[in-house]
């Protein structure tokens, strides 16, 4: 990035000059400018050729992203079913979920329980079992693949259909509770439990955040863990001490993507509810609820609204993570 | 943003521990070794069951606690492949399309992409790159529905193009931001010295750069796979007809079909449905486990 960045300014007067040495189009005949032969001869040198590179991506980012995006914006203030022409209704749709739709703030209050309880408990589980695992035992790497494998398919429709199975009436979770003499009850279509077992599977996926901290785990100076075993930190105090400060960047990290992710849930829910978001809409995700209004009622303008406050949310808790990461991440080199 | 993003260096710095910190012996690793060892059952036992379950009949899936069957026993596996109109071959043959594609797409578009952004110097780079950045992180139901729109009047709605065609127009940014983070640890004096050589940029790419990338093109094709293969928000919203459907929404009407018969059948397409995901992450383990080690990609 280095050259990059001071390519502007310090180098302008001089490149002026070297613009009339005839050169290749690219730059690449730079060696005749005099000088260091490498100086890029103009600024923003490779402007046709880059912007030819990026050609595709920036047909994306105004066709597939950019448009979009306005476009969602602007349907969020219509009424529009795909088929007819959207029509104009201000901020009815807004005024609509926020005042008169009960199920909208089932769906955004199932969410919030879903997000407070799997980012804290998946990410408590992530760090645990990554500090056991970053020891000199055998058969660690073992370990980690069986600890990580359940993150990678965990997302998929056939874990779902598995997770209702087990959780089911007959499932085996009641057969072991049965052993032990409880009666348990069918956990996937009880309304007070259904919406828990989502989190369970949730937090069983734990593998990715636990890679992203065992990495981290090992870029930690040793020097720093014999100092305080030097000074009589206990084990606990260490890991308080030394390993949770240094760690402080990464944890922010996974906090920050999990919480974006939790929020998008969707697969599990619709598979293990049929799309119904239920029993009793217990288990009525934000963007399952968004899925139904927009594409089983065709309620399109209804759905970006719905959109619209789904990224804002986001974008609040993205930015207080921020704010708030001033207070406990720390940076060695700050 | 850039220090959110990649919160550990690609390699291990000078002075930190190489190798776990505690040499740890005698009764303690035994405790961790048991400890991590009930984990791992815990953590398995799903997939076990799922697998062990395939192979059983109906009525001894849920009565045995066993997950283990008696006998290799294949029936549900040929009459769940065979359950649905069309069969699974239709299936999977759509996803290998989509999925095919998806990886060609991300891999030409994103590396076009990423070597202009790490390369090359334009007029509105940093623009450019903080609304790339900022693409990665934009939830995809804010651009849901205008999409589903422009295809639906396109005509896409049960056509692979959907799930292909943006691909190819680089929409997936975060492969783009890991190519560039890979290409600035390339020497620029390997570029130079090609420059030196008369190499223009185009040549510098294609001649340098490319054949350096392979770790981070690999990369991009194992998650692409993974990620496409597995998707399920999107194909269930642009594929509705069953000739169009692929494995993970045929998977889900199956559970419809068949309702509370057969769950023999289920658990064999079920378990089926893992296999490719399964095979790659044992071929590339190590690649997988780097990927998001390093970037924090979702596994």
């Amino acid at each position: 990035m280095t050259t990059q960045a001071r390519s502007g300014q310090p180098y302008t007067a001089r490149s002026r000059r070297a613009a009339g040495v005839p050169g290749g189009a690219d730059g690449s005949a730079a060696t005749t400018g005099g000088g260091s032969p490498l100086r890029k001869p103009r600024r923003f040198a490779d402007n046709k050729v880059a912007y030819l590179f990026m050609a595709p991506w920036f047909v994306g980012l105004v066709v597939l992203t950019a448009g979009p995006l306005m476009g969602s914006l602007y349907l969020s203030f219509t009424r529009f079913n795909l088929l007819q022409p959207p029509r104009w209704v201000g901020l009815a749709n807004y005024v609509s979920l926020l005042t008169d739709d009960p199920r909208f703030w089932q769906s955004l209050k199932v969410t919030l329980i879903y997000v407070a309880l799997t980012v804290p408990l998946q990410l408590s589980f992530a760090l645990g079992v990554a500090v056991l695992l970053n020891r000199r035992v055998r058969g660690i790497a073992w370990y980690r693949s069986v600890y990580y494998l359940p993150s990678l398919l965990g997302g998929s429709v056939a874990i779902a259909v598995v997770w209702s199975q087990l959780f089911g009436g007959d499932g085996v979770v009641n057969t072991l509770l049965g052993l032990v003499g409880i009666d348990g009850i069918s956990w996937i279509s009880n309304p007070s439990t259904a919406l828990y077992t989502l989190v369970l599977l949730n937090i069983w996926q734990f593998g990715s955040p636990m890679v992203i901290f065992l990495a981290g785990l090992k870029q930690i100076p040793q020097d720093l863990y014999d100092a305080a075993a030097v000074d009589g930190a206990s084990p606990w105090r260490r890991f308080t001490s030394v390993t949770l400060p240094m760690l402080t960047p990464i944890i922010f990290f996974n906090v920050v993507l999990q919480i974006i992710q939790a929020f998008q849930a969707f697969t599990p829910a619709y598979v293990i509810s049929n799309g119904t978001g239920g029993p009793s809409d217990s288990t009525l995700f934000y963007t399952l609820y968004l899925y139904q209004q927009g594409f089983s009622n065709l309620s399109m303008g209804y759905a970006s609204a719905m959109a619209w406050i789904l990224l804002i949310i986001i974008g609040f808790f993205t930015l207080a993570n921020f704010v708030l990461a001033r207070r406990w991440v720390y940076y060695e080199d700050r | 943003m850039t220090q959110m993003a990649v919160p550990i260096q690609n390699q291990t710095l000078p002075g930190a521990s190489e190798a776990p910190t505690h040499l740890v012996r005698g009764k303690r690793r035994w405790v961790i070794h048991l400890v991590l060892l009930l984990g791992s059952i815990v953590m398995v036992y799903p997939l076990i069951w799922m697998v062990g379950g395939s192979f059983k009949e109906d009525r001894s899936i849920f009565s045995e606690l066993n997950p283990f069957p008696s006998s290799l026993d294949l029936r549900n596996y040929v009459s769940g492949w065979n359950a649905t109109t069309p069969t699974f071959t239709q299936f999977y043959l759509n996803s290998t399309i989509i999925a095919l594609f998806a990886v060609i797409g991300n891999v030409v578009a994103c590396t076009l992409t990423a070597y202009a952004f790490a390369r090359l110097d334009f007029r509105l780079k940093r623009l450019w790159f903080a609304l790339m950045l900022g693409s990665i992180m934009l939830p995809a139901h804010a651009l849901l529905i205008p999409q589903y729109v422009v295809y639906f009047n396109l005509g896409w709605v049960n056509t692979y193009l959907p799930l292909i065609v943006p691909k190819f127009l680089a929409t997936d940014a975060f492969f783009i931001f890991l190519m560039v983070q890979f290409i600035r640890t390339i020497p620029r004096t390997l570029d130079e010295a090609a420059m030196i050589d008369g190499c223009g940029k185009i040549r510098i790419f294609t001649k340098i750069l490319l054949p350096l990338m392979g770790p981070a093109l690999v990369t991009t094709v194992i998650f692409t796979f993974i990620w496409t293969y597995n998707d399920f928000f999107s194909q269930l919203i642009y594929l509705t007809s069953p000739y169009a459907e692929t494995v993970p929404v045929a998977l889900r009407r199956f559970v419809d079909a068949t309702g509370t018969s057969s769950y023999g059948q289920l658990l064999a397409m079920s378990a089926l449905s893992l296999v490719p995901t399964f095979v790659v992450f044992l071929v590339a383990q190590k690649r997988i486990v780097d990927g998001i080690a390093t970037t924090g990609l979702k596994g």
